[in-house]
Formats: C-alpha cells, sequence, structure tokens
C-alpha cells in the first residue's frame, strides 16, 4: 500500500506477511486483528530467533565458563544492547530487564518508595493511569504513610497541566505517568511534564508500555528518570520488559528482590549486591524472551520508527473519519494528540456485544475497561469498544470493522 | 452471522431493552451486588422474602446484553416463588449453559426453563457464560445473606 501523495514509506502488504498468523482465519472469515493494544502479533524474525535459541543456544546465562552459557549470555546480552541504543539510554547498565511495564512500575514503587518515600510525601499519577501505575503506588503510600494525588483530565481525554503545576510540591517525590493512553489513545506531553516536575525538584517514571511501538522514544531527550514497557507490544515475546533508570537513581535505590545473580558475595552477615543492571535481576531471567525481544527492536528498525509513526498517524486519521460516520457512535478520547487508539461507545449496544459480533466476523477488539475503571468513572460509562491499530492494519481492514458495527446495529438498532 | 443471530434472539433483545423488575426496592429483607470484574458488569439485585417466598424482587446497574437480559428473565421467573424453586432454576439454568460445546441438551430441558432457554444458545460463546450467571450468582448471595459483594471470579461459575 502506498501513502497517499508521498513515496511509498512501507509496504504493509509485504510486511504483513512477516506474520504468520494475520493470514490466518477467524470463525471462518480473515482475522482482522485490531487489539494491538492488549498485545501486538509476533513478526517470523522474533519466532525464529526463539526457536533458534531453545535448539541451539539454551543454558544458564552469567555462571557457566561452558560454551552454551557463554553463547547464551552473549545473545541476551547482545539483546540488552539493541535495547540501549533504541531508546537512547546512555549505558547499557541502565536498561533492567523485567517481566514487563507492570513489574517495571512495581520496582521503581517498592524500590525507589522504600527508599526515598517518606511521611506526608506525595507521589503524583494521573486520572488516564492503567490499573498497573495507580496500584503499585496506592500500596507503597499505604506502606509508607505517603499521599497519592491525581492529575485529572478534560472531556477530550487530555491531562489538565494547570492543574499538574498546582499538585506539584517540595513534598512530591515522584510523578509517574502514561505517555500513551491505552483506552483514550491520548499522548501526553510527558516532556512537558518532566520538566515542571524537575524543576519542582521531582523524579517521573513514564509508563511507555503503549508508547515505544508507535512513536520514537529518545530517555535522553526526554530527561525522564524510569521508562517502563513491555516487550509484548512491541512485537516481542509475552514475560519480558524493560526498565529504564537513569544510573545515579538505581544505584541509590534498594535492591527490589533478593536472590541469585544480584549479588556480588554472600555471607550470613553481610551480603554485597552487584553492580548495576544486575542489582535489580534476581535470578535466572527470562532469557528467551530477552533475546526475542531484541530481535523485535532489531524488526522495527529494519521499518524505522517513524516510517510506523507516520503510516499510524494516516490509518488513524482514516479510522477517525470512517468511524464517526456511524451513526449512534461516540468516541470516548478525543485528544488533539492521539496515537493508534479508537475507543467508542454505541447507542443501544453495549461493548461486549459489540465484541462478540464482530469477534465472529473475524474481527478482534478489545471491550471492557481496559484496566482504566478510573477512566470509565471519569467519561460516566461501564466500558468502552477500542480498536487498537498497528503498522500491519490497512484502510480495508477499518472498513470491514464500520461494516461490522453496521451489523451490530442491525442487531440492536 | 446465524450463530450470532442466535445468541441475540428477540427475546434476548427485548428484555435487553426493556428489562422487568428494573427497580430499587424501598422494603427488602435481603440485597447482594454481583461484579465481573473482567468487564465491569455490575448489578445490584434486591429481595423482599416472607417466609420461603420471593414477593418482591428488583435490580439495578448496568451490563451487557446477555446479563441483562438474564436478570430480567430470572426476576420475572422466581418472583412469587418460593427460594427452592428459584435456586432449583439457577441449577437447571446453570446446568444448560455450562454444558459443553457439541455436546447435547434435550428439548424438554431447555422448555424447562421457560423464557430463559433462550439464553441457552450461550454455551457456544465461552467468553460470555460468566455475563449470563452474573445476576444469578447476586441473587445466591442474596439468598444466603453474604455480607461481601460476589464476583464471578471469587468462585466457581
Amino acid at each position: 500500500m502506498n501513502i497517499a501523495g508521498k513515496e511509498q514509506i512501507i509496504d504493509i502488504e509485504k510486511l504483513r506477511k512477516d506474520f504468520p498468523i494475520l493470514s490466518t482465519k477467524v470463525h471462518g472469515k480473515p482475522l482482522v486483528y485490531l487489539d494491538n493494544a492488549a498485545t501486538t502479533q509476533k513478526p517470523n524474525a522474533v519466532l525464529d530467533v526463539q526457536n533458534v535459541y531453545y535448539r541451539e543456544q539454551n543454558a544458564n546465562i552469567h555462571r557457566g565458563v561452558h560454551h552454551l552459557s557463554e553463547t547464551a549470555t552473549f545473545e541476551y546480552e547482545k539483546a540488552r544492547g539493541k535495547i540501549k541504543n533504541f531508546i537512547n539510554a546512555s549505558d547499557s547498565k541502565e536498561v533492567i530487564f523485567t517481566a514487563g511495564t507492570t513489574a517495571g512500575i512495581n520496582l521503581v514503587a517498592s524500590s525507589f518508595g522504600r527508599t526515598f518515600l517518606n511521611s506526608d510525601d506525595e507521589v503524583i499519577i494521573s486520572a488516564m493511569e492503567h490499573h498497573s501505575n495507580i496500584v503499585p503506588w496506592q500500596l507503597i503510600c499505604e506502606e509508607r504513610g505517603a499521599k497519592l494525588r491525581v492529575i485529572p483530565i478534560s472531556d477530550d481525554g487530555e491531562l489538565l497541566l494547570d492543574e499538574f503545576e498546582k499538585l506539584l510540591t517540595p513534598r512530591t517525590k515522584i510523578v509517574s505517568v502514561v505517555y500513551v493512553s491505552n483506552s483514550l489513545g491520548t499522548i501526553n506531553p510527558v516532556k512537558k511534564i518532566i520538566e515542571l516536575a524537575h524543576h519542582n525538584g521531582s523524579k517521573v517514571l513514564i509508563d511507555g508500555a503503549q508508547a515505544v511501538a508507535h512513536t520514537k522514544v529518545d530517555v535522553r531527550e526526554l530527561d525522564c528518570d524510569f521508562f517502563a514497557f513491555s516487550g509484548h507490544k512491541i512485537f516481542g515475546p509475552t514475560g519480558i520488559g524493560v526498565l529504564y533508570g537513569k544510573a545515579a537513581l538505581l544505584e541509590a535505590m534498594r535492591p527490589y528482590q533478593g536472590g541469585g545473580d544480584m549479588i556480588l558475595s554472600v555471607t550470613f552477615e553481610k551480603t554485597t549486591f552487584n553492580d548495576l543492571p544486575y542489582k535489580f535481576e534476581a535470578g535466572t531471567p527470562n532469557i528467551v524472551g530477552g533475546i526475542g525481544l531484541g530481535a523485535a527492536i532489531d524488526y522495527v528498525n529494519t521499518i524505522g520508527i517513524d516510517a510506523i509513526a507516520e503510516y499510524e498517524e494516516e490509518l488513524l486519521v482514516y479510522g477517525t473519519e470512517v468511524l464517526q460516520q456511524v451513526k449512534g457512535l461516540r468516541f470516548i478520547g478525543t485528544a488533539k494528540e492521539k496515537a493508534s487508539v479508537l475507543s467508542f461507545v454505541l447507542d443501544n449496544a453495549h461493548p461486549h456485544d459489540i465484541g462478540t459480533i464482530l469477534d465472529r466476523e473475524g474481527i478482534a477488539i478489545r471491550t471492557g475497561h481496559h484496566c482504566t475503571q478510573p477512566v470509565m468513572q471519569r467519561f460516566g460509562i461501564p466500558a468502552t469498544a477500542r480498536a487498537s491499530l498497528s503498522f500491519y492494519n490497512t484502510k480495508e481492514e477499518l472498513d470491514i470493522l464500520v461494516r461490522g458495527i453496521e451489523k451490530v446495529k442491525e442487531i440492536f438498532g | 452471522m446465524s450463530e450470532v443471530n442466535e445468541l441475540y434472539q428477540q427475546l434476548i433483545l427485548e428484555h435487553n431493552k426493556s428489562p422487568r423488575n428494573f427497580k430499587k426496592l424501598e422494603l427488602f429483607t435481603h440485597d447482594a451486588d454481583g461484579y465481573n470484574p473482567l468487564c465491569g458488569d455490575h448489578y445490584h439485585v434486591w429481595l423482599k422474602l416472607d417466609g420461603d417466598t420471593i414477593t418482591d424482587i428488583g435490580f439495578q446497574g448496568s451490563g451487557c446484553a446477555i446479563s441483562k437480559s438474564s436478570a430480567s428473565m430470572m426476576t420475572s421467573a422466581i418472583k412469587g416463588g418460593t427460594i427452592a424453586a428459584a435456586k432449583e432454576l439457577f441449577e437447571k439454568f446453570h446446568s444448560i449453559i455450562m454444558t459443553r460445546i457439541g455436546d447435547p441438551i434435550p428439548e424438554e430441558k431447555i422448555e424447562e426453563l421457560g423464557s430463559l432457554g433462550a439464553l441457552a444458545g450461550v454455551r457456544e460463546f465461552p467468553a460470555r457464560i460468566k455475563c449470563a450467571s452474573l445476576a444469578w450468582h447476586a441473587l445466591n448471595a442474596a439468598l444466603t445473606n453474604s455480607e461481601k459483594a460476589i464476583s464471578t471470579e471469587s468462585g466457581t461459575i
């Protein structure tokens, strides 16, 4: 597919062939996969590297002196280097492998919290956070006697920056906000948020789960203190993720979990912790996951994240246009800056019923509260139907979505 | 589309549009909440018992067509009957919607359910079975005077 009026940036039909699942059928219909905010599909490059690892390289890392262990260690650490370059961290030791975004946020909440949060300190999150960027902070605030503050959002689903500035006080130790909202699609002005927070002397964690596959991330340009994301939302395997953190901060923080790999020496009297990033990587990690994520990042780099962002923006504009014409459809999340997410409700049909009817047409969307119940409460709705895009989606698929919604309307009136 | 149409039968759509007993009871003896944390569906069920008889019943809340029509039909079916009859109906309903796809269900078993038989097709949609049983679990919680809100994820469905 060519991008209208421009030179062909990416050949979608060719790229779709890299993803075996995209040519499968669901209920006898060609799969139209529009649930990319939940998880993305995996290209052959990622599938193959995992297969090769288990068939030819499998060993535990960082300890064996034998050939396989050295190979596995080399591949795993090479993947860390790829991630470092992808997010433009200054050093691989700032790239901590985790189980995913949730694990990364929990690591920071727990470790930063137990090191720096004291009674009556404050943590700021926003009203559009995923539960994974709410609950860990509630838990640590309760434990440390700190208070949780919430930046409100507008009817369009945009953060109210004026209100954010009012919430910043000398007690604000950390601000933890989402880059791209999974339920609204809003791209938050994180650079501005980071500037304001730093001016106030507060640290900032960015939940980048929905951002990394859709927009260029440069942690040094953003100047964020922490950045968490998941491998499976950027065409990598599940169960692997990354927490970026500034080295000085990570060094000052107490460890999160104890175990093997995170120590230099252990006696019953005293344990000396390992250097970064291993201090935060207790136990045998998800080795194949890390290698798979490295392959996913290589794959994204071959297309180019800027080309992906440009094509997805065109898809989003097209999807917004065609869905807008559906009578009785209302978008939830109409921010000026949006990425990849089309969240909506229909008159007369509950999102769950929309999801079931679309499923029988081969269309996969997500329905429900998207783990953002406070967002649903903010908009006074129980749930939304959400189509979320990736670069392998096409305008034709969005047309199929619209026809599917018309079928929902035939049934529900 | 035939499969979807089998799920969304006219009776279900009609109960969804105009749910029966969709009201809060001012005078009640038992009540309970039912949540499905996976999708956010939520109903509250109120009961007025006179001895063993359910003299009045109401429900409110929000959810999909399957959960709402199931709640509506449930209230119609058990209002005026005994607790034992309501529990027996729940057992029958539950066993029908939990019947594995492909296993035959005798026609008379569906007929026994009355209008609730319209929901038998939900078994073909495993992700939606919890929708169909949500209000029933709230009813069960209300009848057993459980203090806690009942969740579709808190036990066997």
